[in-house]
């Protein structure tokens, strides 16, 4: 059963249309890669599933509640945590700030919040040690840590990441790649955004291909890394004739 | 030395109006990016209102002290809900529509207001009732009120505790949030809606207290008395650095004590001159004003 349904998504900026209804679907415990080149859409696909842009058409599920025209902060309490592209810390507030506001919707449970963020500190413990330090302070890596670890706190069913992977080195990369793989085991729900589809279709269960609005091709991440034409577009053309 | 010191506690009692009026500003402008016009008309409603509750109460012959707690209390909470159903109605559908429009609304909210209050109070003076007497004392040769004296006292506790507001309680915290980043905000689960109704409470009730304070100062109040005080304290929110909750504090005591100084040892009317050289003055060393950080946008 998946947690996640998405049929016929049409969302546009003004009088343009830039997804033009994509279906996909993402159920509890799986890994699903959103590939696509620069501008195919991917970031408002993510941000229309959260309720940041309104859909125009077609229809997002989760979990059997519809989601459309849904605000976005009742989206998060109804279980959807969004990772944005580019990270969007509060940076003038500190690590500990950031990850509270991460809790603001379990606010009234203290001991509950503050277990949770224990938790969030165990997970990344670099973070741990910068408690008080400003989130704009941070480097890259660490901003990032801090952007998955708020999105943690309220425990969702489908974790939703935008390139998390941008401007980080390969080993830190491979570390949140890793924590990703371990929330999936764990059972969530993961949809995960990326560029470097040779990276991503390893981790990832399933995938689909963005390309100008419209759902090119899906499959399983292990064939999808087969196909020619992912490998033409997207893997650096090793295959292609 | 004693005129120094008359000039300081006078100057420090009004820099108390300016500062409480000046974190209003402060706050919309640092979560809404609007300059909030009607703000100076906000703290004039609030001074009617505690005048209206002031001497409804003194007429039932309620002992002072009693008396001037609910009227505070009472101008906070229906000047907080005047500010929340402005914001609601007049600014609310224009928050994503291009900058200018919610800037004339502004205006239009301003008037609305100064009009409003002409027709229900008259385009008259209305005197607070000497519930407070004018006693005092003399330090080192100056005459000071006790007036004054819980003037300056009461701003620095309220702007003591809206310091612990913002810092330690999670309203506080997404209120800062929101004025990072109100998307980052909403997927946090921040209802936004609620956090700027929040602000525009907070900032309007702490205006209100200017009021009801500046009628126990200079006991006349009229309809008109929010747009010199609102300019000033603008003033004060643009020099600390607007946007920044400790700037516009700071501005406010700077241009309260520029203005009882410069009466004081020049003339009541080179005041501006003085106010406006020294924001001017900051500017250009500072653009951002004294505490402001960010680079804000131009309007
Ligand atoms: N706020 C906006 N206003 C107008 N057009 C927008 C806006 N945001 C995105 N677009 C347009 O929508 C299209 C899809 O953009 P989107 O950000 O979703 O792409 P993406 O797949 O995330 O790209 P990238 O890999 O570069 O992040 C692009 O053509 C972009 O120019
Ligand atoms: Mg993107």
């Amino acid at each position: 059963m998946s947690l996640l349904v998405v049929e016929g998504l049409r969302v546009g900026y003004g009088k343009v249309e830039v997804l033009h209804g994509i279906d996909l679907t993402v159920a509890p415990g799986e890994i699903v890669a959103l590939l696509g080149s620069n501008g195919a859409g991917k970031t408002t696909t993510l941000r229309a599933l959260s309720g940041l842009e309104p859909v125009r058409g077609g229809k997002v599920v989760l979990g059997g509640e519809s989601l459309n025209g849904v605000k976005a902060h009742r989206i998060t309490a109804l279980g959807l945590a969004h990772v944005p592209e580019r990270r969007r810390l509060f940076s003038p507030l500190t690590v500990e700030e950031n990850l509270r506001l991460g809790g603001y919707l379990i606010r009234d449970q203290a001991a509950e919040l503050k277990r949770r963020m224990e938790t969030m500190y165990a997970l990344f413990p670099r973070l741990a040690e910068r408690r008080l330090q400003l989130a704009g302070t941070l480097s890259g890596g660490e901003q990032q840590m801090v952007a998955i670890a708020r999105a943690l706190v309220l425990q969702p069913r489908l974790l939703v990441l935008d390139e998390p992977s941008m401007g980080l080195a390969p080993l830190i990369v491979r570390s949140i790649f890793g924590i990703v793989k371990r929330l999936r085991d764990e059972g969530m729900a993961v949809l995960l955004v990326e560029q470097n589809a040779r990276q991503t279709l390893r981790i990832a269960d399933r995938a689909y291909v963005l390309e100008s609005g419209s759902i090119l091709i899906h499959g399983a991440a292990a064939d999808l890394a087969l196909d020619p034409r992912v490998q033409a577009a997207y893997l650096g053309g090793a295959a292609a004739a | 030395m004693s005129e120094f010191l008359q000039l300081l506690v006078a100057g420090l009692t009004t820099g108390s109006f300016y500062a409480l009026i000046a974190l209003g500003y402060t706050m919309v402008y640092g979560i809404v990016r609007l300059i909030n016009f009607a703000h100076g008309d906000i703290f004039m409603v609030g001074a009617f209102l505690g005048w209206t509750v002031l001497s409804a109460l003194a007429a039932m012959h309620m002992p002072w002290g009693i008396a001037l707690l609910l009227a505070v209390l009472l101008a906070m909470a229906l000047t907080g809900g005047i500010g929340v159903v402005i914001e609601r109605f007049a600014y609310q559908p224009l928050l994503s529509a291009p900058r200018l429009s919610i800037l004339i609304t502004a205006l239009g909210v301003s008037l609305a207001l100064e009009n409003g209050v002409l027709l229900i109070y008259g385009p008259g003076f209305e005197t607070y009732p000497h519930l407070v007497s004018t006693a005092g004392f003399v330090i080192g040769g100056a005459q000071i009120s006790y007036v004054q004296i819980g003037i300056i006292f009461c701003s620095l506790a309220l702007m003591a505790a809206l310091y612990l507001f913002v810092h330690r309680t999670f309203m506080g915290t997404a209120m800062r949030a929101l004025a990072v980043d109100r998307d980052a905000a909403r997927l946090m689960g921040i209802d936004v809606e609620r956090v700027i109704q929040t602000t525009f409470f907070v900032g309007s009730a702490l205006a209100a207290v200017a009021g009801v304070m500046e009628g126990l100062y200079y006991t006349e109040i009229n309809f008109f008395m929010g747009f010199i005080v609102g300019l000033r304290a603008f003033t004060a929110a643009v020099l600390g650095g607007i946007g920044n909750i400790p700037g516009a504090m700071a501005g406010g005591l700077i241009i309260g004590l520029l203005e009882a100084f410069s009466a004081g040892y020049v003339s009541s009317r080179w005041t501006d001159v003085i106010v406006f050289a020294v924001l001017i003055g900051t500017l250009v060393i500072k653009p951002t004003g004294l505490f402001g950080e960010r680079v804000v946008e131009r309007m």
